[in-house]
């Protein structure tokens, strides 16, 4: 239970999959500008990880790794994101319509977002067993979760502020990331604190 | 296409649509590789020859791959060149293998690829298709070169790997951990920015996200943009 929470509050705080592992930046730059679509596009990719960790999982160990065929991986990972992207775009649609004219329209830019892929890979590079690889994901998920919604009241706020011409739109945006991205760098070290 | 064309295909990925400073694609490698000069290059390398092989190979399949298929299709594709690479890599240069981890994988899914794939590759011959894998290739490697050695330099105090200003000014050391990333990146934009509106060509893009991003056309679902194509969707 110890090592699950520590691996959990590592993935949100600590190793944040956006301001301290680079990925998933452009989600995170593209949807944070409003509160609402930076939940929905979260809650999508937080489910997608899960899931995708779930099913790369037992592929990887009991299909790829008998018959050394772990040099595969990047092929079939990215393979299985793209087909459980789409398989749950469908039964959205067909069984689910409201949850999908909220979450739905976010799934496709999914299967391109590095954090999905990222997660799957580090999982499998860092030897987890399967349910810490499941939290570990449901950490990273919450974690971009975490930094989109902080983010996105960054946003808001930056858009009453008078900035120099030339900083307007993407860097000062970049510039409150870093500020934002030093705030995380000072979890480093909390979360094994914490639990000792 | 004249030969004029295919020059201009060349140079327009390096310089006015440079993908990373420009058009603001690939920003994921392009913060989290460049902790050096050297590591730079390497990424933008490794992206180079993929998005090359690519582009090449879709063009050559274009008429085969079936339209509603065609992302997954290009998808797998990129990600088999993906492994070749890794394995090159891991051969000829693993220190650099080590440094890269885990995104040289992730390469696969670098927008700036499959935007190319979509926007380019898939639309026209296989020279031209060439041309722009190499001059968006060689756009992102100097892009990343110049964050890399900015952050090199100022945050070791090397530059691949030769002590520059190390014995006289103490390194600032956040210039290589993440915040220096947003950061040099925040400052580059600007500078970029500073230079398109001196030249008065045409207003730099301030919005990003996938309105910017050239996939878009192809995944139905723009950020913002809640579900209006759903009628066209359906279909």
């Amino acid at each position: 239970m110890k090592e699950m929470m520590t691996i959990l509050l590592s993935a949100i705080l600590v190793d944040n999959f956006v301001f301290s592992k680079f990925m998933g930046i452009c989600p995170f730059l593209g949807v944070s500008k409003k509160l609402d679509s930076a939940v929905g596009m979260s809650v999508a990719v937080t489910f997608v990880m899960v899931m995708a960790t779930a099913v790369t999982y037992p592929i990887y160990t009991y299909l790829l790794v008998p018959f050394n065929l772990e040099y595969l991986k990047i092929v079939i990972f990215i393979l299985v994101i793209a087909l459980f992207v789409q398989f749950v775009e469908i039964l959205l649609r067909r069984f689910l319509p409201s949850l999908y004219h909220s979450l739905g329209i976010y799934l496709p830019l999914i299967t391109t977002n590095c954090a999905v892929l990222g997660v799957t890979m580090l999982n499998v590079d860092n030897g987890y067993t399967f349910l810490p690889s499941l939290v570990n994901a449901l950490g990273a998920g919450l974690g971009f979760m975490l930094a989109l919604v902080l983010f996105s009241g960054i946003r808001q706020k930056m858009e009453s502020c008078d900035v120099p011409a030339f900083f307007q739109g993407m860097p000062i945006t970049l510039m409150a990331a870093a500020i934002v991205s030093v705030a995380f760098a000072g979890f480093s070290g909390v979360v094994e604190g914490i639990f000792q | 296409m004249k030969p004029s064309g295919n020059l201009r295909t060349l140079t327009d990925g390096i310089i006015r649509e440079n993908p990373v400073l420009v058009t603001l694609l690939g920003t994921c490698p392009t913060l989290a590789v460049t902790l050096s000069a050297v590591n730079g290059i390497g990424m933008g390398l490794a992206t180079t020859f993929v998005l090359i092989c690519s582009n090449v190979v879709i063009s050559l399949l274009k008429r085969f791959i079936p339209s509603s298929v065609r992302l997954p299709s290009f998808i797998i594709i990129i990600a088999g060149f993906v492994t070749v690479v890794g394995f090159l890599m891991e051969g000829y240069a693993p220190a650099l293998y080590d440094s890269l981890g885990v995104f040289l994988s992730l390469i696969t899914v670098n927008c700036i690829i499959l935007g190319r794939a979509e926007a380019f590759a898939s639309k026209n011959k296989v020279l031209p298709s060439l041309l722009d894998g190499l001059g968006r290739g060689i756009g992102f490697t100097l892009a990343l070169l110049v964050m890399g050695g900015i952050r090199e330099l100022l945050g070791a105090g090397t530059l691949f790997g030769i002590p520059v200003t190390k014995d006289f000014i103490e390194p600032m050391r956040i210039f290589i951990s993440p915040p220096g990333g947003f950061f040099v990146f925040a400052i580059l934009i600007a500078c970029v920015n500073y230079l398109i509106r001196r030249m008065g060509k045409r207003k730099p893009l301030e919005e990003m996200g996938c309105s910017g991003c050239p996939a878009s056309g192809a995944c139905h679902a723009a950020c913002d943009k809640k579900s209006t194509d759903e009628e066209e969707n359906m279909q």
